[in-house]
């Protein structure tokens, strides 16, 4: 009788924090991609045959426990199964390490700028710095304090100012704003910024007044990662790129802002249909259910 | 002795037609547009063949199947053996049986082409096939003798999964590595299910992997391992990573929302279901007036998907005419049948959008043919003044890949061509001792069936160069 070898590597939950009210550390069991990712790359993320795809930027790793550490942001159905999984529950499909390491300054002074989930990601690349001797600054933003997250960690790579919105930690304000007194005091040679697609607009309109090199990583819909699908193109500088394989981290002098938030905002409709459909309220099934 | 009918009897028999699903119904499912023959029609249309001594139809297969000694034994009613024989030559019969350009191969070159129509060859692959698909129990399943030599295989598209299956049968122990979460390559993320069933691409693999072909999904190599990684655990690997890149035309709006390659578009609703939102998680626009650029299969594949998916109008917007079309002949007699709209002579120039920078159109230019280019077509040519506006809410980009540089970039050593496609020879080999190529990451955007063809060389090359001297065993045991 013939036998099949399937191979089929599962990846544990090893550890489940709730950073803030709506974003979920995950470090998961992923050996070969723990020992071998570099600041700024990304894993794809899958589920089930009918989950999507979910491209993930690899917060931090430990060789030897073989854990990469995904933070997530619940926003859509397939992020909030992902976040509702527990220690001990496995993810099916993990891929990567994907997308081109961050181009890292070997001495010098950088500033680290990270809004919301995208703290997370500016952690990885204050860690490759610090590593490399360069000093680093962070500065790190939220709504409120509930909503400030990876503050901890950063402080190991140097100094960190917080800011929230409403003032309730830190100082009141956005990250641009200390952003500017700090290249405003004294000698800045990169910034790197990551956040939402406002704030990284806003950073580096700020640093394109002060003439220093500015990367931002971009997270555009994204289906396979490894350059076959094209959705996640952007322009840059009036070429257009795919962030997959040409990044995800660009120059953001010369990323077209506008477009990268419109394309995020094509499958919105979608997105509540999905998320309404998995709560149950789903006017097809309704239909369906109501047919004799 | 005899025989059991003569040739005139065999000349006097008429081409069988396959049957298919109503042109009206199908337009609207995803269902098998062909039905497949039925035993009896079948029988009537391998006894068309003449049984020619010196066959030209072998000649015109890319993989070389014996298409005379198939035919012949499903004559006889020997279904077994006409199965062991095709699975020897070809290791996905079932898929080529389906998607291979017959008209343009073995049926081109049929001795009975030359007067009135050739042997359905494809028809009758996939006849058989898929007796053997339903029959595994009747086939040989004796395993090879171990090489203990390690060959590794990039991608599982067609040309991995023919090495796969050629390299297994000789003892060699083989692992392919796969980028995404499913084994099938483009079986899986691009032909449409009403082309070539999902069911059937994972039959094919299974029976493969029954062969002792172990599939890793999820690995990227360039990525997770590079060549010179794999260099050091295998004894030889052939790298067969496909197409990547998609080409968009360079035309402004292009990034509007509702522009899609055709690679996007495919994906987003073969692997990944977007037919079945919200059940599947993954969406897709479904435009009411889907434009479709370009002329090739896959062209064909995404204007009969958008018509699936409800358009009221499916285009193909092609700057040549219907005699230039590339796509397989069935292919565009089909979409025509299922009522999808040609725009030939048409070249867009660029896409429209609305404030909101939803696509709304595309400024297209009338073209006239010229004399004939280097690939021997004739030449569009733009006429000028002919600018107009063609109404569409999405537009599918179907014209073409270029090669994926994640793999190549992280293996100095590997010629490229000025594409970045990768140098091989005629048996696959490459810049690399023990490193073979094949398939659209050497050709180019080419078909299943020569990227088959690679992967049956490659792996005949991948043989000697492991000084196999093994015997292919498996299915093609006593043949």
């Amino acid at each position: 009788m013939a036998v099949r070898v399937k191979l089929v590597v599962m990846h544990r939950i090893l550890a489940k924090q709730i950073l803030s009210p709506n974003v979920t550390r995950l470090d998961v069991h992923a050996p070969r991609i723990a020992q071998i990712r570099q600041a700024g790359q990304f894993v794809i993320v899958h589920l089930t045959d009918n989950a999507e795809r979910i491209p993930l930027t690899i917060a931090d790793s430990n060789p030897e426990t073989g854990a990469i550490t995904l933070v997530i942001q619940a926003v859509g159905k397939s992020t909030n199964e992902l976040v509702a999984l527990n220690v001990g529950d496995f993810i099916r499909d993990v891929a990567g390490p994907l997308g081109h390491p961050t181009e890292m300054i070997e001495s010098g002074h950088a500033l680290c700028i990270g809004g919301g989930v995208g703290t997370a990601v500016v952690h990885p690349i204050a860690q490759g710095l610090k590593q490399r001797g360069v000093q680093v600054t962070s500065v790190i933003g939220g709504r409120s304090k509930e909503w400030v997250i990876f503050e901890k960690e950063l402080e190991r790579y140097g100094k960190v100012v917080v800011c929230t919105d409403d003032g309730s930690y830190g100082r009141k304000g956005f990250v641009t704003d200390a952003a500017k007194e700090i290249l405003a005091a004294g000698k800045v040679d990169i910034v790197y910024a990551v956040g939402p697609v406002p704030m990284m607009r806003a950073v580096a309109n700020l640093t394109r007044t002060f003439g220093v090199h500015t990367i931002v990583s971009l997270n555009p819909v994204m289906i396979d990662g490894t350059g076959m699908c094209g959705g996640c193109r952007v322009t840059l500088g009036g070429e257009t790129k795919f962030a997959c394989v040409d990044g995800p981290e660009f120059d953001g002098h010369l990323v077209d802002f506008d477009e990268l938030q419109d394309r995020l905002s094509t499958y919105r409709e979608f997105e509540q249909r999905s998320t309404a459909c998995a709560n149950g309220n789903c006017r097809m099934e309704k239909a369906a259910a109501a047919l004799p | 002795m005899t025989p059991r009918i003569t040739t005139k009897q065999r000349m006097q028999i008429t081409r069988q037609a396959m049957p298919e699903q109503d042109a009206a119904a199908r337009a609207a499912n995803f269902l098998e547009v062909n039905l497949g023959l039925p035993e009896r029609l079948a029988l009537l249309e391998a006894d068309r063949c003449l049984q020619c001594k010196d066959p030209r139809c072998m000649n015109g297969c890319p993989v070389g199947v014996n298409i005379p000694k198939f035919l012949d034994l499903l004559t006889a009613g020997k279904l077994a053996e006409a199965a062991q024989s095709l699975l020897c030559d070809n290791a996905l019969p079932a898929v080529t049986g389906r998607v291979c350009p017959q008209e343009t191969q073995c049926e081109a070159v049929c001795v009975r082409a030359g007067k009135g129509l050739p042997v359905g060859v494809g028809y009758l692959e996939r006849y058989v096939a898929d007796w053997a698909r339903e029959h595994r129990d009747q086939l040989p399943q004796t395993k090879p003798q171990p090489t203990g030599k390690k060959v590794a295989i990039v991608g599982s598209g067609p040309a991995g999964l023919t090495a796969a299956g050629e390299l297994a049968k000789r003892g060699h122990d083989v692992t392919i590595y796969e980028a995404l979460h499913k084994a099938g390559g483009v079986l899986i993320y691009g032909i449409p299910e009403f082309r070539l069933p999902k069911k059937i691409v994972a039959q094919e693999v299974e029976r493969l992997e029954e062969a002792g072909v172990k599939i890793e999904c999820n690995v990227i190599i360039g990525r997770t391992y590079t060549i010179p990684e794999l260099q050091e655990k295998f004894d030889a690997i052939f790298i067969a990573n496909g197409a990547g890149l998609p080409v968009f035309m360079n035309v402004p709006g292009e990034n509007f929302k509702g522009v899609y390659s055709a690679n996007e578009y495919l994906t987003r609703i073969n692997l990944m279901a977007a037919y079945d939102f919200p059940r599947s998680d993954t969406p897709v626009l479904n435009g009411q007036r889907v434009a479709v650029v370009g002329g090739g299969n896959v062209a064909m594949d995404a204007v009969r998907t958008a018509k699936r998916l409800g358009a009221k109008e499916a285009m193909i917007v092609y700057r040549r005419t219907h005699d230039e079309l590339p796509a397989r002949a069935e292919e565009v007699h089909h979409a025509e049948q299922e009522g999808i709209k040609f725009e030939f002579l048409t070249a867009p120039i660029e896409v429209i959008g609305n404030d909101k920078r939803w696509v709304t159109g595309m400024k297209c230019q009338k073209m006239k043919l010229g004399e004939p280019d280097s690939s021997g077509r004739r030449r569009p040519e733009v006429i000028p003044g002919s600018e107009f506006i063609l109404d569409c809410d999405v537009v599918v980009v179907a014209i073409g890949t270029k090669a994926n540089p994640l793999l190549t970039a992280t293996c100095p050593d590997l010629k490229l061509n000025k594409w970045g496609n990768i140098v091989a020879d005629e048996n696959g080999a490459t810049s690399i001792p023990g490193v073979f190529a094949g398939g659209d990451i050497v050709r180019g955007a080419a078909t299943v069936i020569l990227a088959m063809g690679d992967g049956k060389k490659s792996a005949q090359a991948i043989d000697s160069y492991l000084a196999g001297v093994s015997k292919p065993a498996g299915v093609c045991a006593a043949v």
